[in-house]
């Protein structure tokens, strides 16, 4: 009622000083008058007391109404117009003011609504901008993934610090040892980990330091090698190249020298096997020179004596001519096995590719009648057959050859054919018909290979002689036809390429660079957001609900958060032999029979690993409380202890809502609508559990819970709390 | 006055070649097949000259060498190395421990005896 007391002051005012300016003159001439004629005067005022009262109070009255109007439209209106201008530049960005009132008013209005307009305009403009440069951004960055993903080399990127922020699946299996299931390498190597597990800190400190003495220099691009070994032994020649970073204020001016490393690429490469043949190389070519030298030594020996002496008696003669036949033979026996291991080793060197010999006879006939016109049939075709071959410049090669066949000999059909022969595989092109003369056939190999409108400036002997391989003509009279024979040599089927990790969600999830954000520095978890933590949700299967009572875990599932994502692609899943049964009752929950956890690791194998994968990380179950106890149970068995601070959604969700009674996992997660995956198995549980804390981290943000102390200290006063195992 | 000769080998084939081809040159030869037995036949009847391979079982050339120049009485015995292996650096390092002529086989059995008779002073 503000407007109202104000109005009244006003009013009440406007009369004292109207009050003030009739009493002034009318005092005035009252002073000036003589005694009698006051006394005449106010006689006559006297008189007249009941129509001056009735003329004033009409005067007030109307002046009242005059001043009322007056009031809403000057003083009122513009209040009224100022609430609702706090609407529009608050709550409610549609609303507009009402253009009404005198007209400066309304001007003033109008303008207010043309410049909110405005305002909307941008607003739009913007979100359209923010939305499209999202969208954008999320292109490339899958474009960006994919392309990673595909990368025959092991890429890693890590900030200053060490952590990971991408890598791809060539990395993690690069540092996957054989030994362990392949599970503790891949584990550590996950976004947010550290590099540091898998490779020396002072190898990776020295790396820097060289790229930063370099960068000194004025290098542009510094970079920096070194080979070192995994822990599952391969041997790995490592190329590093620093992210470089500059001042947000100095972005613009492109001063090179003012960058800092904010992080670093490393591109790994396994060389074990290259390092293996080499030195198998080498080897062969040691043992090929040497043996050659003593050997030679012998016979030159045994000749020159041989002929220095023609007076030598017989048994003596007989005796050299034996040492020359011996080392002779030996000779060659070790020149075949020499250039039979060495043509092994030089196989390796050209870039060639393991293929399937059907995929490039089926690629060659493709390519044949692309390029030429011409029907290409297939005969036999060897089955399980690989080849070592550059497939560009083999088939560039093939349908050379039918395309000359064709201009030269008009031959209407070809037929490809694929036989193995020992250690070697013929390609064969095959027509019939037209007789061809060897002669005529000779030097096509000799020439550019430029037929069907493509031309290359290899000649088809130095694509052969690059496979290691021979090309001859040969005639099949019985069925009148020839061919073209390709001799390649035949290559071991080449290893099962890695399965692809159980895709859950279409999104690779091998990168995030907003890591880069993140410094080591603030060591003490506690004040960290929640919404920055790294966490591990996890869940465990068990034989029964009473762990002091000698149940065991058969199964832990779990997922990492790191950055508010779940990270479904790095997940750890692992079936345990309790060494007990399984109680029919658990089987019902879970489905584990006793079947499916014979021959699986027992308990204190896994935990190690499990520990490793929960490295630097806050710990993240459903009831935490019963799965903790299982796991501290087992400290002494295992010699891990888990350490790392846990958080329970179940206390978490008693915090947002406590006034709701149910608090299952089930309850939880129709209430913030996350759908149910694989429940009852750990994994699925885990990451349902993960979901749930990702949708109530901002719930809890609302009551004022930011950081992970926080999160633990409301948990600890929740009724449920109080209830633990 | 006949000059003395151990051959130190382990391959038969060429100690058969190298023992028929100094004998026939007038030296008097004898023979051992490793390391150890080389240093014995050195004590047993120091030589004039040693043609050492290097690739001998038990004690190898190198070491062989190293001991005959370690030993006093043997200053002046001459070691000839024999070797399999071409690389220069070997050929430094016998050199260095005391060989007085490097042979890399296959050699000639021509320039081997003259390289013997240069060392021991005697007319080609």
């Amino acid at each position: 009622m503000m407007g109202r007391t104000h109005f009244i002051a006003a009013l009440a005012g406007l009369y004292a000083l109207l009050a003030g300016i009739i009493a002034l003159p009318c005092l005035a001439v009252w002073a000036d008058l003589e005694a009698g004629e006051r006394d005449a005067l106010a006689a006559m005022l006297a008189e007249r007391a009941g129509l001056i009262a009735f003329l004033l109070l009409i005067a007030m009255a109307a002046l009242g109404i005059i001043f009322d109007a007056l009031y809403r439209r000057h003083v009122r209106l513009p209040f009224a117009m100022r609430e609702r201008l706090e609407v529009v530049l608050g709550p409610n960005h549609v609303a507009r003011l009402d253009e009404t009132g005198p007209a400066g008013l309304r001007a003033l209005a109008g303008a207010v609504n043309r410049l909110a307009e405005q305002r909307d305009a941008l607003e739009r403009d913007v979100a359209a901008r923010v939305d499209e440069a999202k969208w954008r951004i999320e292109e490339e960055r899958n474009r960006f993934a994919t392309l990673i993903a595909e990368l025959s080399q092991s890429i890693i990127v890590c900030n200053a610090d060490g952590r990971i922020l991408l890598y791809n699946n060539r990395a993690r299996a690069l540092f996957s040892s054989e030994t362990d299931g392949g599970n503790i390498g891949a584990a550590l190597v996950g976004l947010g980990r550290s590099i540091f597990g898998v490779l020396e800190h002072s190898l990776i400190a020295h790396g820097l330091e060289k790229i930063q003495q370099r960068l000194a220099c004025g290098e542009a691009r510094p970079i920096a090698n070194f080979v070192t070994a995994t822990p599952g032994g391969q041997l790995v020649r490592a190329q590093m190249a620093p992210v470089l970073q500059r001042e947000r204020e100095t972005a613009d001016e492109t001063d090179e020298t003012d960058a800092t490393i904010g992080g670093y690429v490393l591109i790994l490469d396994d060389i074990t096997r290259r390092v293996d043949l080499e030195s198998q190389r080498d080897q062969l070519l040691q043992s090929l020179t040497e043996g050659a030298r003593a050997a030679l030594g012998n016979i030159r020996a045994a000749i020159e004596n041989l002929s220095e002496f023609p007076d030598m008696e017989a048994p003596q003669r007989d005796r050299f001519i034996g040492i020359v036949r011996e080392e002779a033979q030996a000779m060659s026996a070790r020149l075949d096995r020499t250039v039979s291991q060495y043509s092994d080793a030089l196989k390796v060197r050209w870039p060639l590719e393991e293929m399937a010999g059907t995929d490039l006879i089926q690629a060659a006939q493709r390519r044949v009648t692309q390029r030429t016109g011409l029907p290409a049939k297939t005969e036999e075709l060897e089955s399980g057959l690989w080849l070592k071959v550059d497939s560009f410049s083999l088939l560039q090669g093939i349908s050379y050859l039918v395309a000359r066949l064709q201009d030269e000999f008009n031959i209407r059909e070809i037929r490809l054919r694929l036989l193995r022969s020992g250690r070697h595989a013929h390609v064969d092109i095959i027509w019939s018909g037209t007789v061809v003369s060897t002669e005529t056939l000779a030097g096509w190999d000799l020439d550019p290979m430029s037929a069907a409108g493509e031309s290359s400036p290899l000649t088809l002997r130095e694509v052969i002689d690059r496979h290691d391989g021979e090309l001859w003509f040969q005639r099949e009279k019985l069925r009148h036809r020839a061919y073209f024979r390709i001799l390649l040599p035949a290559a071991g089927a080449p290893p099962v390429p890695e399965p692809a990790p159980a895709a859950y969600g279409s999104r690779p999830e091998y990168y995030d660079f907003d890591l880069f954000q993140r410094t080591e520095a603030s060591d003490a978890l506690d004040q960290l957001p929640l919404a920055q933590l790294a966490y591990t949700v996890f869940d465990t299967e068990t034989t029964g609900l009473e762990p002091s009572a000698g149940d065991e875990i058969i199964q832990i599932g779990a997922a990492r958060i790191v950055n508010g994502r779940l990270l479904r692609g790095e997940v750890f899943e692992q079936l345990i032999d309790p060494r007990r049964p399984i109680t029919a009752a658990s089987v019902r929950v879970h489905g584990i029979t006793q079947d499916m956890v014979v021959g699986q690791p027992t308990i204190e194998r896994v935990l190690p690993r499990f520990h490793a994968f929960c490295q630097d990380t806050v710990l993240v179950a459903h009831n935490a409380a019963f799965d903790m106890r299982f796991l501290q149970l087992k400290e002494n068995a295992t010699g891990v202890a888990f350490r790392q601070p846990v958080l329970d959604t179940l206390l978490l969700s008693a915090v947002v809502h406590p006034n709701q009674d149910l608090h299952s996992l089930e309850s939880i997660a129709e209430r913030l609508g996350v759908a149910l995956v694989g429940r009852h198995t750990a994994l699925g549980d885990a990451i349902v559990t993960g979901e749930v804390l990702l949708k109530l981290i901002p719930l809890l943000a609302a009551q004022g819970i930011h950081t992970l102390r926080q999160a633990r200290e409301a948990s600890a006063r929740t009724y449920y709390a109080k209830v633990g195992y | 006055m006949q000059k003395k000769i151990l051959i130190a080998d382990d391959e038969p084939n060429i100690v058969i070649s190298l023992e028929y081809l100094m004998r026939r040159e007038g030296f008097e030869v004898a023979v051992a097949t490793d390391g150890e037995a080389a240093l014995q036949a050195m004590a047993a009847r120091p030589p004039d000259l040693i043609l050492l391979d290097i690739m001998l079982p038990k004690k190898d050339g190198f070491e062989v060498c190293q001991q005959i120049r370690a030993n006093p009485d043997w200053q002046q015995v001459k070691v000839v190395m024999l070797t399999a292996k071409g690389r220069e650096s070997e050929v430094a390092k016998g050199m260095a421990l005391g060989a007085d002529a490097y042979m890399t086989k296959p050699f000639s059995t021509r320039e081997l005896v003259a390289q013997v008779k240069q060392l021991l002073a005697l007319p080609r």
